[in-house]
């Protein structure tokens, strides 16, 4: 099921990227994502019956509205803090608790958070993540828990888990 | 009209990456390059391939930049991650501005060092 499912998604890439409908190359195809499913399935998804669970799509679409946003947000920030003659910024590394339990949820929430306003994540310890900060706002756990990964937390957790 | 708004997103993009390289120069320490350049670089790039898109279309040129989207975004990153923890474990410290670190105390590559 786990290779299944990297199968189709790998063929579909591979059918996006090449776009033609030449029998050579959709056969082609067909032997590099089996071969990648063969060699890769593994690290795949554990469960990937949740690729038919629409209501996930639903939340991904919203999920992908926002993270737009934030995307978009972030940009101006950091081109803000580089311009500025000054230069106002407040660096350090924060630790965050980490709600998430699978490691690809967890793996997509650090991804968000590098490319939202001045965050990077550096590295996970078990449940705590740590993320270099550009301006710090606050010295309290619970503020800025909130401000790094609360955004986008509750909508990963009900897109990938 | 289609002409006018691929240049509008090509020019965007063009102008986030210079603000991009404006920061690697001016920025303190390795972590803060590293912010403008996961952050700009990547939009700037995402938004030039949208450019690229808009100006040829649905057709194969077109397609190979809209998945090339994604691949930055995960590559970008991951890169981004992989590099911050590695500066981190080679030793270079936060750069003098730099006001808090927790990593410090719990970074696995210092307990074994001591």
């Amino acid at each position: 099921m786990q290779r299944f499912a990297l199968f189709i998604i790998s063929y579909i890439f591979w059918l996006l990227l090449t776009w033609s409908a030449e029998p050579g190359s959709i056969i082609a195809g067909l032997a590099v994502a089996g071969l990648t499913s063969v060699f890769f399935g593994r690290y795949f998804f554990q469960n990937a019956g949740k690729f038919i669970q629409p209501h996930r799509y639903y939340w991904l679409i919203i999920y992908l509205f926002i993270f737009t946003w934030e995307c978009i947000k972030a940009n101006f920030d950091v081109a803000y803090r580089v311009l500025h003659p000054r230069m106002p910024i407040k660096p350090g590394i924060v630790r965050v608790r980490l709600n998430l339990r699978s490691p690809f949820a967890r793996t997509m929430l650090a991804n968000s958070i590098t490319m939202t306003p001045g965050t990077i994540t550096v590295d996970i310890v078990g449940d705590n993540m740590y993320v270099h900060w550009i301006y710090i706002v606050s010295e309290d756990p619970v503020e800025y828990t909130r401000e790094v990964s609360g955004r986008f937390e509750n909508y990963i957790k009900k897109i990938f888990e | 009209m289609s002409d006018i708004i691929s240049i509008v997103f090509i020019a965007t993009g063009i102008l986030f990456n210079l603000f991009g390289c404006i920061g690697l120069v001016r920025l303190p320490d390795v972590y803060n390059r590293l912010q403008s350049a996961t952050k700009c670089v990547t939009l700037g790039t995402c938004s030039i391939l949208l450019g690229v898109l808009i100006r040829f279309g649905l057709v194969s040129i077109g397609i190979k930049a809209l998945v090339a989207i994604p691949l930055l975004f995960f590559s970008a990153t991951v890169a981004a991650h992989a590099l911050a923890k590695g500066a981190y474990r080679f030793g270079i410290k936060l750069g003098d501005g730099s006001i808090h670190d927790d990593y410090k105390d719990e970074s696995p590559f210092n307990k074994t060092e001591e």
